[in-house]
């Protein structure tokens, strides 16, 4: 392969399904690196990943939507920890830890991604299904996409990663 | 070897954690002309294996990365 075609392979494709504090803290940190080293990154958020390119605001339509809005509302800084979540207790513990050694904050690791051109899209179809409308993202997401599209990404991505 | 090249830019990296030093390295390398060098100081252990990468990755170069009193000090020229 030549240095053309392997200059032309830095992409990486992420699919981010889960909502939870550490892997938000995993996806976000690699995006922000692969960024640094002049890959371009697309990430696609789906199902409880949605909540990390929300803002803080009230979504839902129907009764369960609104329930769903309730239950799992909030924006990036709701996410709990997959292990010792305790009601949140896991969250202000993990939060104060990773403090103490300095380590930055989610919604500032998902902006400066934004920041670094990172390109975030969601999931139209799980959008549609907890009725999280685009006007919910922050500034800097993209506009809605399906498999199709994410598939089509990947396949010209060197790394492909499921979060 | 560093102490006595003068960088064009000095960028203090200390206390940032991964991925934090190297973003800043590629944040501010745009900053220095080509064939221009950043000194950068971290304390992040991490940051000896990840800023060579980034150079390696980048097409730049580390010219030198040591271990000075628990600091991590890095030489980077940029190269293109």
């Amino acid at each position: 392969m030549s240095e053309q075609e392997i200059e032309k392979k830095k992409k990486m494709s992420m699919v981010v399904m889960s909502g939870d504090m550490d892997k938000l803290f995993g996806a976000f940190i690699i995006a922000n690196g692969a960024a640094a080293m002049g890959t371009d990154v697309t990430m696609f958020f789906t199902f409880w990943g949605l909540r990390a390119i929300k803002k803080d605001v009230r979504t839902g339509t129907t009764f369960f939507g609104k329930m769903l809005g309730l239950m799992y509302g909030g924006d990036i800084m709701k996410a709990n920890p997959s292990k010792f979540s305790f009601l949140g207790m896991g969250r202000w513990m993990f939060g104060k830890m990773m403090g103490n050694h300095n380590v930055a904050k989610l919604d500032e690791l998902r902006d400066l991604a934004v920041t670094l051109g990172v390109k975030m899209y969601g999931c139209q179809m799980s959008m549609d299904v907890m009725e999280i409308p685009q006007s919910a993202f922050i500034d800097g997401v993209q506009d809605p996409v399906g498999v199709g599209f994410f598939i089509a990404e990947a396949e010209e991505s060197g790394i492909q990663l499921f979060i | 070897m560093s102490e006595e090249m003068k960088a064009d830019l000095d960028l203090d990296l200390k206390g940032l954690l991964c991925p934090m030093p190297m973003v800043k390295v590629s944040q501010n390398i745009a900053s220095v002309p080509v064939g221009g060098t950043i000194r950068a100081v971290a304390t992040d252990p991490g940051s000896m294996a990840d800023i060579p990468a980034w150079a390696k990755s980048t097409g730049n170069e580390v010219i030198s990365a040591e271990k000075v009193d628990g600091e991590f000090v890095f030489m980077v020229k940029r190269l293109k």
